[in-house]
């Protein structure tokens, strides 16, 4: 076989390659969506996160603005310290209530932004002190049978 | 020697002698193969001066391998399809189908399943080439005319076979994951716009995708190792030839498989 004509096919095999290198990269993955250009970091704190992870969205409104980027425990005051990546496009008010919250009945937990009403803007490094901690499952399902047995009639 | 006794102690000790010189030998053949490698790596630079003897071996190992990665990519992602929906929609989410195809793919069954067929279909045919130019004497008639066989032989097979390696692996995780689409959405009817954007709701570009790429580009480096090393150390006999292609292929899946847990582990350890 010719030079030419190797080099053609081993052209052609490289460039395929790399097309479904780039397919997996923005067809499957989410490389175009899921990373913002410029973010700055917001921290909250809460008495518990449930299943929070790192790398979980931050949602406002239902739509992606953030991603969490580090938890960690803060000893003195036994809280969960969680610090968040917000986009740069999106400023929120400085009394923002953060909440965890879980998608779906079962689905992962995420954290959500409900904006206060406040003039002046959460800037980099700021903690939002609002907080709502995560529903956590048993201790509703024992509030509503405390509930329900306060409720029944005495015979 | 009549005395039993002594006979024993005669055998035990040979028992001994055999497998001191079976650890000798392994040990052996593993400085033997790490000098070998730290050799190839020193004389790339020359071989890479004739860039087209690689490109030469990315056209045998890799081009002549696309087809069979294709296919079996394609089928695996077609059972995929079918396995993974008869289990999410017994828990009424076939959504995920996207999902479970494409981090199955991209993280495990892409890197290690084109692993496993470039050590079969090139790796093999590697060890024979070597092993048969060792068998006729072709490497040392090159030694003679001061031409390093490594460099001349050796390492083009080595980067070929490196380089290929990643591009199989993602042409292998995409035509699985159009497998799945296939009988996931054309087929079975899962919604198509569920499928996609879970799938890309989920899968991350460096978590998953970046560290497949990785995997195959480590698994490369294992398999291409082995195959030019068995067939440049095979006996230059018939037999040592086929003997050495076998351990090839054999060497090369435990390899692969053990390589794929370590890294695994390291890769996905965070919850």
């Amino acid at each position: 076989m010719s030079r030419k004509l190797l080099d053609l096919w081993v052209g052609i095999f490289v460039a395929v390659g790399l097309a479904g290198m780039l397919f997996l990269a923005l067809k499957v993955g989410n490389l175009s969506a899921g990373n913002f250009a410029e973010t700055y970091p917001v921290t909250a704190k809460f008495a518990n996160i449930g299943g929070l992870k790192v790398r979980a969205p931050v949602k406002s409104a239902g739509v992606v603005v953030g991603r969490v980027v580090d938890i960690h425990f803060d000893p003195s005051e036994y809280e969960a310290v969680v610090t968040f990546n917000i986009d740069e496009r999106y400023r929120f008010p400085k009394d923002t209530f953060a909440l965890i919250l879980t998608a779906g009945l079962l689905g992962e937990q995420y954290v959500g932004l409900d904006p206060g009403g406040d003039e002046k803007m959460l800037a980099a490094n700021d903690v939002i002190s609002k907080t709502q901690s995560a529903v956590v499952l048993e201790s509703l399902i024992s509030q509503f049978m405390f509930s329900k047995a306060s409720e029944a009639p005495s015979e | 020697m009549s005395n039993p006794r002594q006979n024993s102690r005669a055998s035990v000790l040979s028992g001994v002698t055999r497998l001191g010189h079976r650890v000798n030998d392994a040990l052996q053949r593993l400085g033997f193969a790490a000098r070998f490698f730290v050799m190839l790596l020193l004389l790339s630079g020359q071989s890479f001066r004739r860039l087209h003897l690689t490109i030469r071996e990315l056209y045998f190992s890799g081009f002549q391998s696309l087809l069979i990665i294709m296919v079996s990519g394609l089928f695996i992602g077609m059972v995929l399809g079918m396995q993974g929906y008869e289990t999410l929609q017994r828990y009424g989410s076939a959504e995920a189908l996207g999902v479970l195809v494409a981090l199955s793919l991209v993280r495990e069954l892409g890197p290690v399943v084109a692993a496993l067929l470039f050590a079969s279909r090139a790796g093999s045919s590697i060890t024979a080439e070597i092993g048969l130019m060792k068998a006729t004497e072709q490497l040392t008639a090159m030694d003679m005319m001061a031409v390093n066989p490594i460099a001349r032989v050796v390492a083009p097979r080595f980067w070929g076979g490196v380089i290929s390696m990643p591009l199989l692996a993602a042409l292998f995780s995409t035509a699985g994951v159009f497998g799945g689409y296939l009988i996931g959405v054309v087929f079975i009817g899962v919604d198509e716009g569920a499928f996609w954007s879970q799938m890309q709701a989920s899968v991350d570009f460096r978590y998953d995708i970046w560290s497949g790429i990785i995997k195959s580009f480590v698994f490369g480096v294992a398999v291409s190792l082995i195959a030019v090393f068995e067939g440049y150390d095979a006996v230059p006999t018939a037999e040592g030839v086929s003997s050495s292609i076998k351990s090839t292929v054999v060497q090369s899946a435990l390899a692969i498989l053990a390589l794929d847990f370590v890294l695994t582990s390291f890769m996905f350890r965070e919850a």
